[in-house]
């Protein structure tokens, strides 16, 4: 059985001729790579890809299926998957379906069969770009075109399209119009969304907090009357440059109380600091990436996506602790304010997918907040 | 640099011989530990006992100890060398067990050594099961449930409580040995019983306690490969997952890299469980493999097992993943952190990470069950299989298809389907794990079966049935479209998909009714080649900076450009007995050789246990299996100057005539050379024409003729199917009815493949030589004469540098023919000539134009690079501006001693004839015969008693011969016990013997007094096949008891010397490089 045709192309115009899995749709978006050989439902749902075509270096993606469990927002959020060999029948205990229905459902297009390797190589060598994959238009030479009159990832906001129309609580039972009861003695944080990953909301449960979710355009001074012990500035798509409204708010939060920024909402929080951001050539996508924790020098093995980084030497003298950094091309991973309670992460360490090694961030984050603790009530700590 | 600075000489311990369990794979993390100490500035001291292996060469190590490996000997080394630390986590099970033991007789203490790697607490935390077992409760981790037994008793008892199935473990294991899985309390008792008596002999009399637990067969098994640094910094170099569920041991599964059916949060989970797993058992600095359970329906997880030490899957995984394990495991023994090591392949990032793959890696382990036809194929909790092959490809059928054909079992073809006569028989067969398995399911989905049906049969992932779905639904419709039009598989694209998925140029030949040349080249006009890709520890994400490449059908090639010339050489494929580590040692030498010359040498070679896999032996290694096809895909994609296929062994050999017919120049000796060598009638003719003797034979095409040549040549007679490797199927037969009886069995007589018949020559001496030629000069390294007869194959006798009974004007002549021959053949390169001498009347048995197995071990013996010189001469220089004139005299005796697999197969004979059966070998080295012997016997795990009783029991022909030694023993104090012929025989010659029933006779019998522990040694020449029950049964239960057994007259008097010579006092050691 063969599947229906499908083109890859690039703006640099490279094309990959393939087979079509998913929604037989057309789209655009930035080509990128994840070399993580777990995880493809978390990584597809996780807001942060929107506007991206997403490759998997694995070349066998879908094998354990699909399940309730492993989303990380409400819906397929990256732009569409590109692979080398889609599963038709997966096994696992847990699975409730195929990947291929699940994008064919969300209207998310898919390519397999190419060369994703050489793609990999492609794009590791000039850079991630623009492409665009279609089942429909089978013309190269037209997908190139559309590929290069697509927006570029450079100055693209767009937390706007990924963040919650309406403030939500994060309980036990996941997103709530309201407050579960049980949560009152907890202190709260309030969370940013920028496209928040849900495992980040679980996270500050597991360290005991009380989670209110927040649009991203939610002015400082309403999150500030909700008398927060803290804010998260989450993770999220695209170049943090313009998203003037957030770094504004990053900026007075964090003067405030306790802050913690997590990928987009780290490199926020150095835009906010008078620092600069920049561009990286092919990011930090997978769960492989060794961090330095430059005070104790030991490594946390962590799951990373961004490409976006925050210039270490454009940050203002004295002000942020330079904590983490990347073991692979020594770039920013990770700060503290020197005097403010504020924490900082480039990667994730929420992980989903990706191992557990970073969890002690949000530790850190609520010892922060016990530290400042009005309520007097013991944090639980601990993972 | 060392983070230790206190560290200035560290030793070393290697595996020893290699057993099944415990294979290569040793030779290679120890020889990647010399390396990295001595990058680090660090002098190394090794002790192995096993000659045949790289690290034992004398330019791995700063001094090189080839002595037993026992603690007296380890503890005198200590002395000698004063060494700061001691490394015991490169060598096996072996190693870690004489760590513990110098650890616990207070020698480490005494001399000031530390161990590095692991400490002992972490070692006897991690092999006694009660500590695990606490320690894993300790971290909130869970086990299966057991319970303890110290005699068969309370093993009894527990499994009434547990329920049955149950598997048995006893600590100290090796390969899973002493330890089995019983349905029922018949089955308890009598591994209960096997398995304490295993473990007594490791521990002592007493000591043996058993682990009975829950059975977990039919859940999924996994495997992670976690290093740790002394600053708690833990990374998981890869994961594996089992094809074949719990129940099988993993030497004895199929598995696969990376894990195929977890999503993210069970394999976090399961990582996260490793790594306090390795903080809970306080792993130091160091690598550990961590078995894991899962259940198929829920997700359960059980801990099974940990190693605090590099094994068969470490090696797996540095190969899997291109992450050198063992190489960072030295390095962090040695105080460095993962973070200060630096990924070798990238070069640009550190070793602080966990290696993502872009392809699919699959192990396929290789059997020998042809050769022990009484041992059960069944698979179970003991290691059975002799060697492995790992394949890579971008898919799991593309990889399992590469690894199927790289097992060298002759199938490059795809199994039809089951006759639907056949569905229970198959189905009886799948439902329980044996080695032809994988053939079983082929047959069975073929034969429409469903994945499901056979997920429930087997209990294998339906996934993995799956996959091999997609590989026969793909050869039907190859078929059916074929049948009706050849030419449209080519059309549709049929072709191009069956081999992206994997399937061989053979097997399409088969399908398209194409010779397989044919398959290739029109293939090639339809544009299907498959390009190599590189293995580069980050799926693509950095650039790769050391080459190694696996073939697939994709569009983008990455074989770097060079200007240097291009030599390739071809790897031995999977061990087996037969062919293993010593031909791995000769490919190795040559590579570094030639690479040190200048060249880049290109490495082809399926098998992950080795180190000419390891990336940095090789200019760029090639991971593929050993067929004409895949070579030809490396030679088209390289384009080297010339291939060497004669260091490893059979398997190379038999590609030379598909190289030769595709154009491929061969380095060394020509391809007519070689099938002079290897085609007995013209082999037979050039004898005659040289004037040399051998023994006469004929070839027969049917019974008929074939019982008339044997009377024609009278017995006995050595009989051998045509086509023979390691003697297999090789038989001396005595009577017409024994050959008879062989010939049925063996059943492959026909004019095409007749049956070869030698005039056998009894109680001839055997001798070996090894020598290096070219148009010139040739240098014949060592004559070796044999201990055993002729008619024990050369791989099971024991042999000895310089010969020992020899005469001069014999060994002359050895030599001279040997030049003789080496002319003939036009050999360049290396030639093994093997012969036999009876009446001083010198026989040619055969001669390859080849290395053979004795290589490293004369090349050990006397000091010379054998393989080395081969490769300078095959690449074109003359070896007499090379090599001196003649060989350096051994200054030392050398002798080389087989290790057999008996113990593993409960049931097979432990007798030597021409079919090889040893899995490895050790080396003795002493100043006279009698205590390298002694060393010998004692490195091979079958140590000669120093006092105690013998039990005889000869052949009538033999009992004058042996009187003289009886007598021997008795000097030496040791006690005689024979049944009555033989103790009354010893009587009459005034040895005093006591009489002992045979089985048949009354109790206590002899099998008794080797139950009761109260027999030290058996010397056992059989009486044939005449002999019936009692001698089996005695030798079966001596295997089993781990009582030694010398089966022959000449073993015998040399294993007197031996005892003398231990009479005598001490052993000394000496390095090799204090005597070169």
């Amino acid at each position: 059985m063969r599947r229906p045709p499908a083109l890859l192309a690039l703006e640099d115009g490279r094309v990959f001729r393939g087979e079509s899995f998913g929604a037989r749709a057309e789209t655009t978006g930035e080509v990128v790579f994840n070399t993580a050989m777990t995880g493809y439902q978390e990584v597809m749902s996780d807001p942060s890809y929107c506007g991206q075509i997403v490759t998997f270096t694995y070349p066998l993606i879908g094998n354990y299926g699909v399940n309730a469990e492993d989303w990380e927002s409400d819906r397929v959020r990256a732009q569409a998957m590109v692979c080398r060999e889609v599963c038709e029948h997966p096994s696992n205990w847990r699975s409730s379906g195929r990947l291929e229905d699940l994008l064919e459902r969300h209207d998310v297009p898919g390519i397999c069969g190419i060369d994703t390797r050489a793609l990999t190589r492609h794009l590791r060598d000039r850079g991630v770009m623009r492409g665009c994959l279609s089942a429909a238009d089978l013309d190269p030479d037209s997908l190139v075109e559309k590929a290069r009159r697509s927006p570029s990832m450079l100055g693209l906001a767009l937390a706007d399209l990924v963040t919650c129309a309406e403030a939500y609580w994060w309980t036990e039972a996941g997103a709530s119009e309201s407050s579960d009861p049980r949560d009152a003695g907890r202190p709260l944080v309030v969370a940013y969304d920028f496209g928040i990953k849900r495992n980040i909301l679980r996270r500050l449960r597991a360290v005991g907090a009380r989670v209110r979710v927040v649009p991203a355009r939610t002015s400082a001074r309403e999150v500030l009357a909700m008398e927060p012990e803290g804010v998260v500035l989450s993770n999220g798509p695209g170049d943090p440059e313009p998203l003037d409204f957030a770094i504004a708010a990053a900026r007075e939060v964090a003067q405030a109380v306790p802050t913690l920024g997590i990928c987009l909402g780290h490199q926020l929080l150095g835009l906010a600091f008078g620092g600069r951001t920049g561009k990286l050539k092919f990011g930090h996508r997978g769960i492989n990436h060794p961090v330095i924790d430059r005070r104790t020098g030991a490594v946390e093995v962590t799951s990373q996506n961004h490409g976006f980084y925050v210039d270490v030497d454009s940050l203002p003298k004295g002000e942020f602790e330079p904590t983490h950094v990347s073991g692979n091309d020594h770039t920013l991973e990770g700060m503290t304010h020197r005097k403010l309670p504020v924490l900082s992460c480039q990667y994730h360490p929420e992980a989903s997918p990706g191992p557990h090694d970073s969890r002690p961030w949000f530790n850190a984050f609520a010892d922060l907040l016990a530290r400042r603790g009005t309520r007097g009530v013991a944090v639980p700590v601990g993972l | 640099m060392p983070a230790r600075p206190d560290l200035k000489k560290v030793m070393l311990i290697g595996a020893g011989p290699i057993v099944i369990g415990q294979a290569c794979e040793f030779d290679y993390s120890g020889t990647q530990g010399c390396r990295a100490l001595r990058s680090l500035g660090i002098e190394v001291v090794l002790l192995n006992s096993n000659p045949a292996t790289i690290m034992t060469d004398p330019e791995f190590a700063d001094r090189t100890y080839i002595e037993p490996l026992l603690p007296e000997i380890a503890e005198r080394i200590l002395e000698r060398e004063k060494p700061d630390a001691l490394l015991p986590t490169l060598g096996g099970q072996t190693a870690l067990n004489l760590a513990v033991q110098l650890a616990h007789n207070g020698a480490l203490e005494r001399h000031g050594v530390r161990l590095i790697g692991a400490s002992l607490a972490a070692i006897e935390t991690a092999e006694d099961r009660q500590r695990f077992k606490e320690a894993m409760e300790s971290a909130g981790l869970s086990l299966p449930r057991s319970g303890y037994a110290s005699n068969v008793a309370e093993a009894v008892a527990l499994g009434e409580q547990l329920g049955y199935p149950l598997v048995i473990r006893s600590s100290f294991t090796l390969g899973g040995q002493g330890s089995g899985l019983v349905h029922n309390m018949r089955q308890l008792r009598e591994v209960a019983r096997l398995s304490l008596a295993a473990a007594r002999a490791v521990d002592g009399p007493g000591s043996g306690r058993l682990l009975i637990e829950e059975c977990l067969v039919g859940w999924k098994e996994f495997e992670l490969e976690v290093m740790r640094d002394r600053a708690d910094n833990c990374v998981v170099v890869c994961s594996i997952e089992n094809f074949d569920p719990m129940g099988v041991h993993t030497g004895d599964s199929i598995t696969v890299a990376p894990a195929q059916t977890l999503s993210d949060s069970c394999y976090q989970a399961m990582r996260d469980a490793a790594l306090r797993v390795m903080r809970v058992i306080q792993v130091e600095a160091g690598g550990s493999n961590i078995q894991f359970a899962v259940h198929p329906g829920s997700g359960e997880m059980r801990v099974i097992e940990m190693n605090p030490r590099v094994s068969r899957s470490s090696a797996l995984a540095s190969k899997a993943t291109g992450f050198p394990i063992a190489k960072i495991a030295t390095l962090l023994a040695a105080g460095l952190t993962l973070d200060e090591i630096s990924n070798d392949i990238t070069q640009k990032t550190p070793a602080c990470f966990e290696p993502a793959l872009d392809y699919c890696v699959v192990k396929i382990p290789r059997w020998a069950f042809e050769k022990f036809r009484s041992a059960d194929p069944r698979l179970g909790t003991r290691m059975k299989s002799v060697g492995e092959v790992m394949a890579i490809g971008r898919t799991f059928p593309e990889a399992l298809l590469k690894g199927w054909r790289a097992l060298e079992t002759g199938d490059s073809l795809l199994p039809d389907a089951a006759p639907p006569a056949e569905r229970e028989a198959l189905e009886r067969s799948l439902r329980e794990p044996h080695a032809d398995r994988l053939r079983d399911l082929f047959r069975a989905l073929a034969a429409g079966e469903t994945p499901e049906t056979l997920a429930g049969w087997t209990g294998i992932d339906p996934w993995f049935l799956h996959q091999i779905q997609r590989v026969v639904d793909l050869d039907r419709t190859l078929m059916e479209r074929a049948s009706r039009d050849p030419e449209a598989p080519w059309r549709e694209g049929l072709v191009s998909d069956a081999k992206r998925l994997g399937i061989s140029d053979r097997h399409l030949a088969h399908r398209l009714a194409l010779a397989e040349p044919d398959v290739r080249r029109r293939r090639q006009a339809f544009g299907i080649r498959p390009v190599m890709k590189a293995v580069d520890t980050c799926a693509a994400e950095f650039e790769a900076a050391t080459p190694y490449f696996y073939s697939t059908y994709e569009e983008e090639s990455e074989v770097p450009a060079s200007s240097r010339p291009r030599v390739m050489i071809l790897g031995s494929g999977p061990n087996r007995i037969g062919q293993g580590l010593e031909f791995d040692y000769c490919c190795v030498q040559a590579a570094l050789e030639l690479k040190q010359r200048g060249y880049d040498v290109l490495m082809v070679n399926s098998n992950p246990e080795t180190v000419s896999t390891d990336y940095d032996v090789s200019s760029r290694l090639y991971f593929e299996p050993l067929t004409a096809e895949d070579v030809l895909n490396v030679v088209e994609a390289e384009r080297p100057a010339g291939v060497i296929v004669q260091l490893g062994g059979q398997t190379p050999l038999k590609l030379a005539r598909a190289l030769h017919e595709a154009g491929v120049t061969l380095w060394g000796t020509s391809f007519d050379g070689l099938d002079l060598a290897e085609n007995r009638e013209r082999f037979r003719s050039l004898l005659d024409r040289l004037g040399l003797r051998q023994p006469e034979s004929l070839s027969a095409g049917s019974r008929e003729r074939a019982l008339q040549s044997a009377h024609a040549l009278g017995y006995p007679v050595l009989v051998r199917p045509s086509y023979v490797l390691g003697g297999r199927g090789m038989r001396v037969v005595y009577d017409e009815a024994e050959l008879d009886e062989w010939l049925r069995r063996e059943a492959l007589i026909s004019p095409e493949e007749p049956v070869l018949i030698d005039k056998f020559l009894e109680g001839a001496l055997e001798v070996d030589v090894d020598a290096v030629a070219d148009e010139e000069t040739v240098l014949v390294g060592a004559v070796m004469e044999h201990i055993e007869e002729a008619g024990v194959h050369s791989g099971d006798s024991t042999c000895v540098i310089p010969p020992f009974t020899l005469g001069e004007d014999t060994v002359g002549e050895v030599r001279q023919i040997t030049e003789r021959l080496a002319r003939a053949l036009g050999v360049k390169g290396l030639i093994n000539v093997q012969f036999a001498v009876r009446n001083q009347q010198v026989f040619v048995l055969e001669a390859n134009p080849r290395a053979s197995r004795t290589v490293p071990f004369v090349s050990k013996a006397v000091g010379l690079p054998l393989a080395r010189l081969a490769a300078r001469v095959m690449a074109g220089e003359r070896l007499a501006d090379i090599a001196p004139k003649v060989a350096p005299e051994a200054v030392f005796v050398s002798v080389k001693k087989p290790v057999l697999p008996f113990g593993r197969f409960p049931g097979e004979d432990a007798l030597l004839g021409p079919e090889m059966k040893s899995t490895g070998e050790v080396m003795g080295r002493d100043q006279d015969f009698g205590r390298a012997l002694a060393k010998a016997h004692l490195g091979s795990g079958e140590p000669l008693p120093g006092g105690g009783t013998v039990f005889l029991s000869l052949r009538d022909d033999d009992k004058r011969a042996i009187t003289f030694m009886a007598k021997k023993l008795v000097e030496l104090g040791y006690q005689l016990v024979a049944t009555r012929g033989t103790a009354r025989f010893l009587r009459r010659n005034g040895v005093s013997c006591r009489e002992v029933f045979k089985v048949h006779e009354g109790r206590p019998h002899a099998v008794d007094l080797i139950e009761a522990g109260e027999i030290q040694l058996v010397i056992n020449t059989p009486l044939g096949h005449a002999s019936g029950f009692d001698e089996k049964a005695i030798r079966e239960r001596a295997v089993a008891y781990g009582v030694p057994i010398i089966t022959t007259v000449a073993g015998a008097l040399a294993a007197v010397s031996g005892l003398e010579a231990l009479a005598r006092g001490p052993l000394e050691v000496t390095a090799l490089q204090e005597i070169t």
